[in-house]
């Protein structure tokens, strides 16, 4: 019993220590942004590689979950002979939830994970000491590109999938189901209202997009210079970037409320 | 020790976690000389150069680089001391996402505003100092070991440092390499009046070119000059210079060159 609360206690302290060398390595981050030379090449370089790499993944990902949502939806509507809605329910739920997590958890799966193991293989062959040698910062060189990427791509990729989501429950909605396309369309028009709707899914796509950025490269920056090092950080990148996607969603909603 | 001592450790101990690795260790490396680092596996040799570059803080004590204590600088400050650094390190550390090209025109892209021409030949020049053409297009994962490493000799090169750190520059390379490298080295030693230190288990080329050695011995470093080690009554530290102690068995055929009359090469580890 006391083993157990000793256990829990030195989790907590771990858990608070990491969040705190965390919440010092984005700042390190931030600094480096608006120091000079500004990294332009290596920062669109990432953006190909982390943008071109999920691009198949969230257009097919974002047509299937809009089939679903457009056959719930409408199972569901039925009943209340309301299908003329669909394009609304559909709506709704991709701009303000699924849109931008999904987006997130398939991004890290993507994206995040192969960052993580590309910084950790490179603390662990020694070329981020490399660079300290030659008298470069490695946050400044392959770190802040890396995380300014993510965070530029995440609201493109959400929009996207969004787009494509949309499209998806239009195919099964009106196409599939015989709900009346033209309803479908002018119930998602009227239903969606910029400020509530448009606006917080940036605001939680661009929230995504820093987390994912930040965890993913720390991970990767804090690895232990081995094979198995790099593993675990990779697998740490992906469940601690997914599990704090999910609860800052919650805390996102609840606040501003929509 | 005197005003002549380029790179200086005072007292310095070093761990990782609960794990000693030295304790206690005074050296000095001075300037515009060739000195040589050997040492068992893992006594320690490449957490020294760490420590001279400024990569890992000692536990305890000093280090002198360029007479500025480097234990007390920010890591804004240390930039400064390592640009007048080249260091080449064990596993190359070169960027696997450049090619060998862009990975030697690095610093000097980083650092100064040469224009492409000049940087194109310079680069030129370094890998010809180590003996390498046609590579310049390749990725580090194209390279062998060998080739890796002299890349990353290269690369030290061309920022024209005062300091030169070589963790194992020979290991892995064949007999004429390692002559080559060998030369490389004491010919930039003698034209810039570099400070070297390289750290190397090849005993013939430590005994050619090396200044000073400094041998570390479990729990125990002696440092002298060649012929003092030679002539040393520690039998561990006549043992070391003289005994099978070679890695690489295809440098048997180089050990006979060898000025101090080395026998019995074999494997060790
Ligand atoms: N980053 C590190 N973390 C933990 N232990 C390390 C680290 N770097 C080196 N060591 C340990 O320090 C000792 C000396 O390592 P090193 O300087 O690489 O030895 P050498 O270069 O002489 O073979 C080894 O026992 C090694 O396990
Ligand atoms: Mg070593």
């Amino acid at each position: 019993m006391v083993n157990a609360i000793q256990e829990l206690g030195a989790k907590t302290t771990r858990f608070i220590e990491e969040l705190g060398r965390i919440a010092v390595f984005t700042w390190l981050i931030v600094r480096a942004v608006f120091r000079p030379p500004p990294r332009i090449r290596p920062f669109i370089d990432e953006v190909f590689k982390v943008g071109v790499m999920s691009l198949v993944i969230i257009c097919v990902s974002g047509v299937a979950v809009g089939a679903v949502l457009g056959l719930q939806g409408y199972n569901t509507l039925v009943r209340f002979g309301a299908t003329e809605s669909l394009g609304a329910a559909v709506g709704l739920v991709l701009f303000r939830e699924l849109g931008p997590v999904l987006t997130a958890l398939l991004f890290i799966g993507r994206a995040g994970s192969s960052t993580t193991a590309e910084i950790g293989t490179m603390v662990a062959t020694e070329q981020l000491d490399g660079l300290r040698m030659m008298a470069v910062d490695p946050i400044h060189y392959v770190i802040t590109p890396k995380a300014l990427a993510m965070l530029f791509v995440m609201p493109l990729l959400s929009s996207l999938f969004i787009l494509f989501g949309l499209g998806g429950g239009y195919l099964v909605g009106a196409q599939l189901m015989g709900v009346d396309p033209g309803s479908y369309i002018s119930s998602l028009q009227n239903a969606i209202v910029f400020k509530d709707d448009i606006l917080s899914s940036l605001i939680k796509a661009l929230t995504f997009g820093c987390m994912v950025g930040v965890i993913s490269t720390f991970e990767g920056y804090s690895s232990a210079p081995t094979s198995s090092g790099v593993s675990r950080a990779t697998t740490a990148s992906v469940v601690v970037g997914s599990v704090s996607v999910l609860i800052v969603d919650y805390l996102l909603t609840a606040l501003m409320g929509v | 020790m005197g005003e002549c001592d380029h790179i200086r450790l005072e007292d310095v101990s070093m761990a990782f976690g609960r794990r000693e690795v030295f304790t206690g260790l005074n050296s000095c490396f001075p300037r515009g000389q060739i000195s040589v680092i050997l040492g068992g596996s893992g006594s320690g040799k490449s957490t020294v150069l760490k420590i001279i570059g400024g990569l890992v803080r000692p536990h305890s004590g000093q280090v002198w680089v360029d007479e500025e204590n480097i234990t007390q600088l920010k890591e804004r400050q240390l930039y400064q001391v390592r640009r007048r650094i080249g260091m080449m390190f064990q596993g190359g550390a070169l960027l696997d996402s450049l090619t060998v090209f862009e990975n030697l025109a690095f610093p000097v892209r980083e650092h100064t505003k040469l224009g492409e021409d000049e940087i194109a030949s310079r680069v030129r020049r370094c890998l010809e100092a180590v003996g390498l053409n046609d590579v310049e297009d390749l990725l580090p994962g194209q390279l062998s070991g060998g080739m890796t490493k002299r890349v990353a000799l290269g690369r030290a090169l061309m920022m024209e440092p005062v300091i030169l750190l070589c963790d194992e520059p020979f290991s892995g390379l064949d007999p004429i390499s390692i002559r080559r490298i060998e030369q490389l080295l004491m010919r930039i030693n003698e034209e810039f009046s570099i400070t070297i230190v390289v750290v190397s288990h090849h005993i013939p080329s430590t005994l050619r070119m090396a200044e000073q050695v400094l041998l570390m011995l479990p729990g125990a470093t002696v440092a002298g000059s060649p012929k003092e080690l030679l002539a040393h009554d520690d039998d561990r530290v006549r043992g070391f210079l003289h005994e099978d102690f070679g890695g690489d068995p295809d440098l048997q055929v180089e050990s006979i060159e060898g000025s101090h009359g080395e026998k019995n090469w074999s494997r060790s580890w």
